[in-house]
């Protein structure tokens, strides 16, 4: 009994092995189309440079311009197929730290640079712009609300969605963590820093924010422009839709910039060229693609 | 003369296999020691910094930090608050109420597990119980956040899920594997005697269950509780996304946000730096002064179960 149990285990594995051995073949098969394919796509790239990029590029920072990160290194890489770039979101503050230390060779930053961060003396340039859209669920009703209603509801100061025109309903009042680069952005336009009401939830990520409030229409939440989707709708501020366009012409007040930070000296070559892209025509338009809004 | 040489070779070869294996064994074993120790160390090192004076990143009284209310890190030292009291509270509140619900639950399915159930039955009901243990701990938030914490909104006077009652609710699901399994190798183990008497003297099943076997087997199932109680404390991810988070307030009724030792480290470690980044290290130290004590209970108990 014993004997053909282990026979027909290994002749389930030979199978089992057999496939895999296809499985190669197939693959192999394919690998060579895709190489041709490849250098086709970048030749008027490689005219363009003239000479070839090679080399790594590792970047860490904000998760709201993990978006607009990771468009920019596939697009650099699809133009410079010898280049690796890697984004890794670990918030703001982690991100402007790790380019100091070193870890990794750029930082983003989805807020201002502070104080504390700009004597480290790295080199800062704004990439883009982004809004910050205030967020409700389908159900609440609410549509519109000015930027200090925003704070006193952050603050504590205003607990009953009636106040602001809604149900008579407690709001549930949905932040983010401290050290978040939206969080540290929002308490600074809305000016209510390490005023935070002690009531409110605190969810991890632009992504759980919008869970949270896309499940529950009592809550209020804010997200980057670039997380915007249906399960939610983004409130008019002070009369303004979130929108790109109203940013860029300042109706819309809850906007911030999205920041790069090195030290010249960490950069490789590709670091550098890297940078470079992202402020022409091409590096831009990415931006706008994901959800950003253009500096140029 | 020349056998003899040969036996004492094949002597010398064994004796060499025989210390090879044993430095093996030994270098292995030195490797859990190590890890022990240098994540003690290093979480003690970098979490009692800050209360001692003339640290590099700023000072921050212990009482504050034991007795505190709040959590508001910031950036300027004199406006900072790291008070971990109410997440003290809400831990100990979650992993009680995950025991209450989860060791009746456990220790009586270990029951039908091992005494009553047909053996048809027990074919589905353990490995259920084993597939429950494997299931990795984000998938459990993940059903918390979709199933549980809205059915809870639905039911309390507050206007969210995300609550004390979830945390519970989720970690009583968690704890059940690990209860479960040691609670039935405890009833596993009472001599098939003892049963056999308590049925001769005309006592009925259920009175051998709760009258005889429960009791024979009352060590091994605190062992489990206690694994149990340590699991709880322990969890981290299927919890942070359960548990509201507030930055401070102790919580008060089981509908209230809490928020959990483990996921004031989680949340904010990859953000923090200088003296914020340290007080996490202090929140781990407690984390681990716990389970450190878990851990004593626990010897004390197998100890026990082992006079017995």
């Amino acid at each position: 009994m014993k004997k053909l149990l282990a026979l027909i285990l290994a002749l389930s594995l030979i199978t089992v092995l057999a496939g895999c051995g296809t499985d190669t073949t197939t693959e192999a098969d394919t690998t060579p189309d895709t190489a041709v394919e490849t250098p086709e796509a970048t030749e008027p790239v490689a005219e363009a440079t003239a000479t070839e990029i090679e080399g790594t590029v590792t970047i860490s920072g904000s998760t709201s311009v993990e978006k607009v990160g990771l468009g920019l290194a596939e697009e650099f890489m699809a133009l410079n197929p010898s280049v690796t770039v890697t984004y890794e979101s670990i918030g703001s503050s982690g991100g402007v730290k790790n380019a100091n230390e070193g870890v990794t060779m750029i930082g983003t930053a989805s807020r201002e640079i502070k104080d504390t961060e700009k004597e480290w003396g790295m080199t800062e340039a704004v990439i883009a712009f982004d809004g910050i859209a205030v967020a409700v669920n389908p159900a609440n009703g609410v549509t519109e609300i000015t930027k200090d209603q925003v704070a006193a509801i952050y603050k504590g100061e205003i607990t009953n969605w009636s106040e602001v025109g809604g149900a008579d309903e407690d709001i549930v009042v949905v932040s983010r963590e401290d050290g978040s680069g939206t969080r540290g952005a929002f308490e600074e336009i809305l000016d209510f820093e390490g005023a935070l009401t002690v009531n409110a939830l605190i969810a991890e990520g632009n992504g759980n924010v919008q869970t949270t409030v896309a499940s529950n229409p009592q809550a209020i939440g804010y997200i980057s422009f670039s997380t915007i989707n249906n399960t939610i709708v983004a409130l008019k501020v002070d009369g303004a839709e979130a929108t790109m366009e109203n940013v860029l012409n300042q109706t819309f007040p809850i906007s911030r910039p999205f920041n790069i930070v090195y030290h010249d000296a960490n950069l490789s070559d590709a670091a550098k060229a890297f940078v470079e892209f992202i402020f022409t025509a091409e590096g831009q338009a990415v931006v706008e693609e994901k959800g950003g809004i253009p500096v140029k | 003369m020349a056998n003899n040489s040969t036996d004492m070779r094949a002597n010398k070869k064994r004796e060499f296999t025989e210390l090879v294996a044993k430095y093996i064994f030994m270098f292995n074993a030195t490797i859990a020691i190590i890890s022990v120790v240098a994540i003690a160390s290093f979480v003690f090192y970098k979490g009692l910094q800050p209360f001692f004076p003339g640290n590099a990143e700023g000072t921050y009284n212990f009482f504050d930090f034991i007795t505190g209310l709040e959590w508001r890190p910031s950036d300027d030292p004199s406006q900072a608050k790291y008070g971990i009291l109410f997440m003290i509270v809400g831990s100990i509140y979650a992993t009680f109420g995950a025991i209450l619900m989860g060791v009746p639950i456990g220790v009586l399915t270990a029951v039908f597990i091992s005494e009553v159930a047909p053996k048809p039955v027990k074919m589905i009901v353990k490995p259920a119980v084993e597939l429950l243990a494997g299931i990795p701990s984000v998938l459990y938030g993940v059903f918390g956040l979709g199933i549980i914490v809205p059915k809870i909104m639905t039911l309390s006077p507050q206007n969210q899920g995300q609550s004390l009652l979830a945390v519970m609710l989720v970690l009583t699901i968690m704890i059940l594997p690990t209860v479960i399994t040691i609670s039935e190798s405890a009833i596993n183990a009472v001599p098939e005697s003892y049963r056999e008497g308590s049925l001769g003297l005309g006592a009925s099943k259920i009175q051998t269950i709760f009258k005889v076997i429960l009791p024979a087997a009352k060590s091994g199932i605190l062992t489990g509780v206690v694994l149990g109680i340590g699991r709880a404390i322990g969890e981290t991810m299927a919890v942070m996304l359960v548990a509201g988070n507030p930055i401070a307030g102790i919580p008060t009724e089981i509908w209230d946000k809490t928020r959990p030792l483990t996921t004031n480290i989680a949340m904010e470690m990859s953000y923090a730096f200088g003296l914020h980044q340290e007080m996490l290290f202090s929140t781990g130290v407690v984390l681990f002064t716990f389970i450190i004590i878990i851990n004593l209970i626990l010897n004390r108990l197998t100890h026990k179960v082992g006079e017995n």
